[in-house]
């Protein structure tokens, strides 16, 4: 080779070398600047809602690519930040509704589309409807909360026009219709992939969509990535800004704040609460905690055995908690105080609220001899340990303060995948864990935790007569009737303390800067629709 | 050759039924109610025996086991209750993630390793064999996670050298044209040069947190042997014989040296498949011993059976591969005996 030749090459390929990448990075930017760039820890399990065992991501999938009749409306919270407003529902399919005591019918928005260009009817309201209410577990509990039973109930008066005849008049009706649940999926398409085994497409739909929501799914590989792109054609609400978005499950907690920090990654709910904290004070990333509606992490204790079944103990155990060393240590500041109130009664008609408990070692000490136990007593205390970052601190500060009052409590880590097992067989003498109700009322949450029917969260197996009377009375009645109910059965918990609330949980999520439009849903999933980037 | 080969993996077919029935019982007497688990978190019990019923838990453990063989026969493993996916085609697809990671951690490990041994052991005593020392001691006392860890903090997230640990590929490049499930031989096959780059960009963190791990009872094996070779009397003849130190160091002392080195070998890759979970988790790695960590955390049954058995079968493959290598690298085995 000459060595003019050479020299020549050498630059050729020198140049080469500089500008391949520069090119790829200039798509990538344009790419980039059109994506949202979503990192989770855990993956959606199925493309529908109403499957086995679907998991919280997948109600995310179902929330951003499928329509409901109804959606709830927009206000501010406390801190300027987009809030759903439980109050207010809102047309998403249907574009009108009349409400009468017996029924509710809904007219539907004329120009709507499945993805697949089929025009949504009244008829694939009724399928999906119909689906809810049958196919179990999950969806059709969820739909019955409501008093949505009976395939019956619902009725295709003609194409655009959908009726749902009311059982019983039930003040969650309207709000359940706008949950995840009920969504409308393409009655013709899951038919087609029906079977006689298979009724309701179920094997389908876990993997394919019949939606016309304003996502559709590109692409899904299951447990690594979701990617999304705007249905350009959606007609149920403002076209999403959006044009594409991007689930990636990202395993270690510290890379998600990495991706988040270096900026190659939009947005997180799923860091600890310490990163949270710290996040809070970076300029270069916005960080929003919402109170979680209706929500709260307690110790629960178990009433019918010793020494729990002793109100005296168990107010004993109230005073005794270090709450604010919980607060400080464990929850680094990102949570609601829910001890420390002016008197252990009621304070309005929200949930939950603070009780008059905080730290008192002496009071508890007195109250311990009182019920007898003034040379205490073992027992243990038990958490899940797939929260184990928040549950294992917590259940240690408890334990060492129980100590003090003669409690002497052995700690029982129970598996992720054992304690739904573990509460359902009601034994355990104390546990800490937490709950949170969809529908944002009182009496809901009640009548999960509290009432005598002694549901899985009614972890403490509380029964109570009057308590049940009141929660009853609470859901079927309005006005001072209702506000009286309420008072009632909040004073009765704050007294009875089978379950000391300790805090309520903050959803957090940290974003960019340049992301806009975050709005909390209490389904606590992310809405793609409203958010903005630029 | 071949009758030779078939009376093999008959011995391993008694293995690979006690793997089938323990991992069934096992996987039974783990703790954890899956129908709880799945039935979601308001489920009442009705819910939770219609889930039990859906999920063919209610029947006794004898017609479960029955069913199961009945489905594996047919190449059913069944479907992940977490991913909602058969498991046959998870595993298809996150085995060859696994594979391609481990194996160029090997390639990259054996290409540092064996050099190094050789030279240590030739040179022994001197710089090199200090090296080969301290790179060894280093390797086996900074686990893996370890040395990811701290390799995604310096080179991502402190000098943004390494490009940022999603996975496989760069969240904006799209997976090529799935021909073995190797995304750097596919990517290659296919001209897709970009792809290429971007996946072993991703592919060199995790690699070589690997690599540094392998590197060790690799090392430490080439050098041992060698030492051994090289004091033994056929290279003390060879050497007065007057031959070229090449020729008696690679033709005579390595090609005896060899054998032990391919034992390690096989040991450290089946090894590193089934345990470099805590690499997979640092880099989002959507390899198979993820997939079946996190099957054990939510008690799906499926995919940790389905994970045992073909770890089951590649180990035996495995075995069978390199007593086949002995083989051919040294005549005087005999595979029969």
């Amino acid at each position: 080779m000459k060595r003019r030749s050479f020299f020549k090459a050498g630059a050729a390929a020198g140049a080469a070398v500089t500008t391949a990448p520069a090119i790829w990075s200039e798509a990538k930017a344009q790419a980039r600047n059109e994506t949202l760039l979503i990192v989770g820890e855990s993956p959606p399990n199925s493309m529908d809602i109403h499957g086995v065992g679907a998991n919280r991501p997948a109600y995310e999938v179902s929330w951003n690519t499928h329509d409901r009749l109804m959606t709830y409306g927009v206000k501010k919270d406390a801190n300027g930040n987009d809030h759903y407003d439980y109050t207010k529902l809102e047309p998403e399919l249907a574009t009108e509704w009349d409400l009468k005591p017996n029924s509710v019918t809904f007219k539907l928005r004329k120009d709507a589309k499945f993805h697949d260009g089929t025009p949504i009817t009244a008829k694939d309201v009724k399928w999906s409807f119909d689906r809810a209410v049958t196919v179990g577990g999950f969806p059709t509990f969820q739909m019955k909360a409501g008093s949505l039973e009976k395939p019956e109930q619902f009725v295709v008066v003609d194409d655009n026009t959908f009726r749902v005849d009311f059982l019983r008049s039930d003040k969650l009706t309207m709000p359940d219709i706008g949950v995840p649940v009920p969504v409308v999926m393409n009655s013709e398409l899951c038919k087609k992939h029906a079977t006689a085994a298979d009724p309701w497409a179920m094997e389908w739909t876990k993997n394919n969509h019949a939606s016309g929501g304003a996502y559709k799914v590109e692409r899904w590989q299951p447990g690594q990535e979701v990617v999304y792109v705007r249905n350009d054609d959606w007609k149920n609400g403002p076209l999403p800004k959006i044009r594409r978005v991007i689930m990636r499950i990202i395993p270690s907690a510290g890379n998600r704040r990495a991706l988040l920090e270096r900026g190659d990654a939009d947005l997180s709910f799923d860091l600890p609460s310490k990163d949270f904290a710290e996040l809070r004070s970076s300029p270069k990333l916005t960080v929003i905690g919402t109170p979680i509606e209706n929500a709260m992490m307690y110790l629960g204790m178990n009433v019918n055995q010793k020494p729990f079944d002793n109100v005296k103990v168990r107010q004993a155990v109230a005073w005794a908690i270090p709450y604010q060393q919980i607060m400080d240590a464990v929850m680094f500041g990102q949570a609601i105080p829910l001890f420390g109130g002016a008197d252990n009664k009621f304070k309005g008609v929200y949930w939950p609220q603070k009780d008059g408990y905080k730290t008192d070692i002496a009071k508890a000490k007195a109250l311990m001899a009182e019920a007898g136990y003034g040379n205490g007593v073992e027992t243990t205390i038990s958490f899940d340990l797939g929260l184990a970052s928040t549950n294992e601190p917590l259940t240690i500060l408890i334990q060492e303060s129980l100590a003090q009052i003669g409690i002497k409590a052995t700690i029982n880590k129970i598996p992720g995948a054992n304690w739904r097992g573990e509460l359902l067989k009601k034994n355990m003498p104390m546990i800490t864990n937490a709950f949170g109700g969809w529908l944002n009322y009182p009496e809901y949450f009640f009548f999960w935790c509290y009432h005598g029917q002694n549901a899985v969260f009614n972890t403490m197996g509380y029964k109570n007569p009057a308590m049940d009377a009141l929660i009853d009375k609470a859901r079927f009645t309005s006005g001072p009737e209702y506000e009286a109910a309420v008072k009632g059965f909040i004073d009765m918990a704050f007294e009875e303390v089978p379950r000391v609330p300790i805090y309520q949980p903050l959803l957090n999520v940290a974003m960019q800067k340049n992301v806009t439009g975050y709005r909390y849903w209490f389904h606590r999933q992310l809405d793609y629709r409203q958010l903005a980037k630029g | 050759m071949l009758g030779l080969l078939l009376s093999r993996l008959a011995t391993a077919i008694p293995s690979i039924i006690g793997v089938v029935v323990v991992t069934f019982m096992l996987t039974r007497l783990l703790p954890g109610d899956p129908a709880a688990y799945f039935a979601g978190l308001a489920a009442s019990p009705q819910a939770i025996t219609e889930v039990r019923a859906k999920l063919g838990l209610d029947k006794s453990l004898p017609e479960q086991f029955v069913g199961y063989i009945g489905d594996l026969l047919q190449g059913n493993l069944g479907n992940s209750l977490s991913t909602g996916q058969p498991v046959v085609a998870e595993i298809a697809t996150r085995l060859p993630a696994s594979a391609e990671l481990t194996l160029f951690a090997l390639i990259v490990a054996v290409a540092i390793a064996i050099p190094l041994g050789v030279l240590a052991a030739v040179k022994q005593g001197t710089w090199i064999d200090h090296l080969c020392r301290i790179v060894t001691t280093a390797g086996v006392s900074l686990p893996v996670f370890f040395t990811g860890l701290l390799f995604a903090y310096v080179f991502y997230y402190l000098l943004q050298w390494a490009p940022a640990p999603t996975g496989r590929l760069d969240v904006f490049l799209s997976p090529p044209t799935h021909i073995t499930g190797f995304y750097l031989i596919d990517s290659a096959l296919t001209g897709n040069m970009e792809t290429f780059w971007g996946a072993l960009r991703q592919l060199a963190l995790p690699a070589i947190s690997m690599a540094i791990f392998s590197l060790a009872p690799l090392a430490r094996m080439t050098r041992g042997s060698m030492l051994a070779v090289l004091g033994s009397d056929f290279i003390r003849t060879a050497r007065a014989s007057g031959l070229a130190p090449r020729t008696v160091v690679f033709t005579y002392a390595f090609r005896n040296a060899v054998l032990p080195v391919i034992t390690t070998l096989g040991m450290v890759f089946s090894f590193l498949l089934g345990a470099n979970v805590l690499v997979e988790t640092v880099f989002a790695w959507p390899g198979i011993g993820l997939y079946a960590v996190n099957a054990l955390i939510t008690s799906d049954y499926a995919p940790v059976q389905g994970f045992v058995l073909t770890m089951a079968v590649l180990y035996v493959a495995l075995n069978l591969a390199i007593d086949l290598l002995y083989g051919l690298v040294d005549p005087r085995v005999r595979l029969d005996a």
